[in-house]
């Protein structure tokens, strides 16, 4: 029945569709697994705050990147605003996993 | 840092866990995330990032080296934007 579009189907995998597959992949108990799904975000977290690349293969790579002071602007008023220098993280996808996507969504290499 | 090296980083402190076990959870968390993006799904960890895909229309490209004309068909990339939580961790200061 037409319910003004409010119901869609949800299909945005969370933290507790991966502690899911730990579950039924290992044999550790749902709350062992959810917090292991946690320390593996932990640690990746960790190593790339300390300024480490992480690497992982065949699905891709994160890596800080340190950006310098540049000056913005304020897209509503238009007014000059300095943009402070900062940090970055920047996902670079491998070939292995660029490939699978575009077999499966586009149905070429 | 590795995947080796975050299964054993991970290993180490979880000392009741047998390393193939290691092994399998992290290479389980990335084949899951790998999957959902395969099926033109979005992934979303909260404080972490989220995970999606773009699609690129196709366009009329240019071989670099020889200035050919060539086409680049249309595409779907992985993009992968920054939690808020984690981007606060790579800016303390801010």
């Amino acid at each position: 029945m037409w319910d003004g579009g409010l119901v869609m189907v949800d299909s945005t995998v969370t933290r507790a569709q991966l502690s899911e597959a730990v579950y039924n992949e290992v044999g550790l108990s749902r709350n062992e697994s959810a917090d292991l799904v946690e320390s593996v975000l932990n640690e990746v977290g960790a190593a790339l705050t300390r300024g480490e690349a992480v690497k992982i293969s065949s699905f891709g790579s994160f890596s800080v990147r340190q950006k310098g002071e540049r000056i913005g602007r304020n897209p509503k008023t238009g007014d000059e605003v300095p943009i402070l220098p900062r940090k970055v993280l920047v996902f670079r996808p491998s070939h292995i996993l660029k490939n699978r996507i575009n077999q499966s969504l586009t149905g070429s290499p | 840092m590795t995947k080796s090296e975050l299964i054993m980083r991970l290993a180490e402190a979880n000392p009741h866990l047998y390393q193939r076990d290691v092994e399998r959870i992290v290479s389980t968390i990335f084949e899951e995330i790998s999957n959902a993006l395969e099926n033109g799904d979005r992934v979303e960890v909260r404080g972490f990032g989220s995970f999606s895909i773009k699609r690129r229309d196709a366009r009329a490209g240019r071989n670099p080296r020889t200035g050919d004309a060539v086409t680049v068909s249309e595409k779907c990339v992985p993009y992968f934007k920054t939690g808020k939580q984690l981007r606060e961790r790579l800016n303390p200061s801010s």
